[in-house]
């Protein structure tokens, strides 16, 4: 039996500053998580896929990675999404440090 | 030193010039990234977790002190302020911008660096001792038979699309401080009983997801062999190496399953072959490169000041008594500068401690520093009355930590703090282990033992030849720490014997503990180092430790 499709959001790094980015569903690219499309439906999520790699000239590496539904948006199921949301534990780097500075 | 002649920099400037104009290329969208990632990796630039990352080679660990403020100064102009030093004596850049690259590689050619070879599937970086020149130990400095292999490796035409990475090490000392059995091929200066130098040749070490040690498949080499015996050996493991699965491509599984006899032949007869081929120009290349190394003119003069401090200043002393090692000059001493201070990332410098580093070896160390697989700096030559007035210094820059080869002077790779491969974090588990035996004040009475961590399989940061090894893993969605006991990084090199099921992250540092506080009752006395307990007892005392519900369910 085909395991049940779990909701998924889409990231990439971008292609100048590598840093984590994510879709947004109004197809933009995001530096937070919270901001991003959270796809519940297996085909939409093929065809946004498909448009995000297409983006080769901004994006590098797109792929579908779990999330699930928070208060805030979308918000990781693994642990490595959840430093790539925030960044180092060693140095409040990445994007830790960009909000510390908003 | 080795310094580059108008070849090389004409080399080096052009490779620069092009990966500039493919950086354009790219940028502009007239690359695509399947287009463009081999030529990136081929100049050592990565996409990591949170950034690109730059992997610039330091030959065999040896670089001066304007090298070392280059390193420096592309810490602070293009990242965040620092590098990390790693286990190939590289060292790695985690934040640059794409854009910024070309300027940064423009910036290590005027000092004679560059990051090519640092990735892909090519000859690698040759590493070496870290106190080559400079050991009490060695029959000579190995450093000229390193530069003549990184020069013949570096754009090799027929090694730069192998089936795999292939890595080379060479020493020349009684003591092997360069991990020469875990590489795939490595080159031992040694004497045989006629009294001439020559080579001895070991293939097949490696670690990773299958750890082998490597086997001698020469034993004594006369020296002008050297290269064509070399290209023999990496000439048949690409012939006959696997290229079906990446995890059975490296030399170590060409051995495993040839055998080594059988690879001898083979290399044999490869050898008769292209020895013809040489001839000489690259014994005149080595006769050439061996004016680069020549040793200092050491000055002479008391170390009274040494023996005052010595006796007087109990902080110098324990600096002291960990982090020198003995120069093949009595009045001299090698000084290892540990950039693993308490709770700090292992194996990073800041670009202030870079410079500081800099300064005291142009001031005191002959200008000369070398790189650790250990992630630690040395200075390899430092007049015994100097080393007071230095360790002042040190201590002023978080560099005066005394911890070389203690529990605290962990090799821990970037994991999943930084890198994509990862299945789990490495760096917070070292801050905290070697944190924690800070606060129990015990490191100098446990002595030497040594913990390597490694956030995958793919074992960087060498935990397979660790006292204490600890691999992090990825077990459904949670990080999860394999401990392996008894592995051995030396000439008596042995892959660690794993301890039992992994441990969750906030159970790692107390499963550490547990198995040192055992070390500590049942060893023989204090002189009996952790190693030599284990060899002598063997896993089931530090099992019991680990695991006291198993041996409660079987009783
Ligand atoms: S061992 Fe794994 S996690 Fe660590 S640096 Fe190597 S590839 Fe990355």
């Amino acid at each position: 039996m085909a395991r049940a499709f779990t909701p998924k959001v889409i990231t990439a790094n971008a292609l100048l500053e590598g840093d984590v980015i994510y879709l947004t569903d109004d197809d933009q690219w995001s530096r937070e998580l919270s901001k991003a499309e959270l796809i519940t439906d297996e085909a939409h999520a093929q065809l946004r896929l498909l448009d995000a790699s297409a983006q080769v000239s901004e994006v590098v590496g797109a792929y579908l990675a779990d999330a699930k539904a928070g208060p805030n948006g979308p918000e990781p199921t693994h642990f490595r999404e959840e430093f790539r949301r925030t960044g180092p534990s060693n140095y409040a780097h990445g994007k830790q440090e960009a909000e510390a500075n908003v | 030193m080795y310094k580059y002649n108008d070849f090389d920099t004409a080399f080096v400037t052009e490779r620069n010039a092009q990966f500039r104009a493919q950086v354009e290329r790219r940028i502009d969208g007239s690359l695509t990234e399947d287009e463009f990632k081999p030529l990136r990796l081929m100049n050592g630039l990565y996409l990591q977790l949170h950034a690109y990352m730059l992997r610039v080679a330091v030959p065999y660990g040896s670089l001066n002190s304007a090298q070392m403020n280059t390193l420096a100064l592309l810490a602070e102009k293009w990242d965040k302020g620092y590098g990390h030093f790693t286990t190939r004596q590289n060292i790695q850049y985690n934040w640059p911008k794409l854009s910024d690259v070309p300027d940064m590689l423009d910036a290590l050619a005027e000092v004679g660096m560059h990051a090519i070879q640092t990735s892909g599937n090519t000859i690698r970086n040759v590493t070496s001792d870290h106190f080559a020149g400079a050991a009490a130990d060695e029959l000579e400095d190995p450093r000229p038979v390193a530069e003549l292999i990184r020069q013949w490796s570096t754009d090799h035409p027929e090694f730069q699309f192998m089936g795999r990475k292939f890595k080379i090490a060479v020493g020349a000392a009684t003591k092997d401080r360069a991990v020469l059995k875990a590489h795939d091929l490595a080159v031992r200066i040694v004497k045989n009983d006629a009294g001439e130098t020559g080579y001895q040749i070991l293939v097949g070490g490696g670690l990773g997801r299958t750890p082998m040690i490597g086997k001698v498949i020469n034993d004594f080499l006369p020296r002008a062999d050297l290269l064509p015996y070399i290209e023999s050996v990496v000439s048949v493991w690409n012939q006959i190496g696997r290229r079906d699965n990446k995890y059975k491509a490296r030399i170590k599984i060409t051995v495993h399953e040839h055998g080594i006899d059988d690879i001898r032949a083979r290399v044999d007869a490869r050898f008769a072959l292209i020895r013809p081929t040489f001839t000489g120009a690259d014994q005149d290349l080595l006769a050439e490169i061996k004016t680069h190394f020549v040793a200092p003119i050491f000055r002479s003069g008391g170390i009274e000041t040494y023996d005052v401090a010595y006796k007087a200043d109990p902080v110098f002393r324990a600096w002291a008594d960990t982090n020198l090692a003995e120069h093949r000059h009595a009045d001299h001493a090698i000084v290892t500068i540990s950039i693993k201070k308490h709770g700090a990332t292992p194996g990073d410098a800041s670009a202030e401690q870079m410079r500081v580093m800099a300064d005291l070896a142009a001031k005191f160390g002959y200008d000369e520093l070398r790189i650790s697989h250990e992630q630690n700096v040395i200075l390899p030559h430092v007049h015994k009355s100097d080393l007071p007035a230095m360790h002042a210094q040190l201590k002023e820059h978080g560099l005066g930590t005394a911890n070389i080869g203690l529990i605290s002077d962990i090799i821990a790779c970037p994991g999943m703090d930084y890198c994509a491969l990862a299945t789990a974090r490495a760096i917070p588990v070292a801050e905290q282990i070697a944190t924690r035996f800070d606060e129990l004040k015990l490191e100098h009475d446990i002595g030497n033992l040594q913990i390597k961590i490694s956030g995958c399989i793919n074992a960087c940061g060498h935990h397979h030849v660790a006292h204490i090894g600890i691999l992090g893993l990825d077990r459904a969605g949670v990080e999860n720490y394999q401990i392996t006991l008894g592995g051995d990084a030396t000439w008596s090199a042995a892959i660690g014997e794993r301890a039992g099921p992994g441990f969750a992250y906030d159970e790692i540092v107390p499963a550490v503990e547990r198995i040192v506080g055992t070390y500590l009752e049942i060893r023989d006395n204090a002189d009996e180092t952790f190693l030599e307990t284990f060899r002598r007892v063997g896993m089931a005392p530090f099992k019991a430790a680990l695991y006291p519900e198993a041996i409660k369910k079987v009783a």
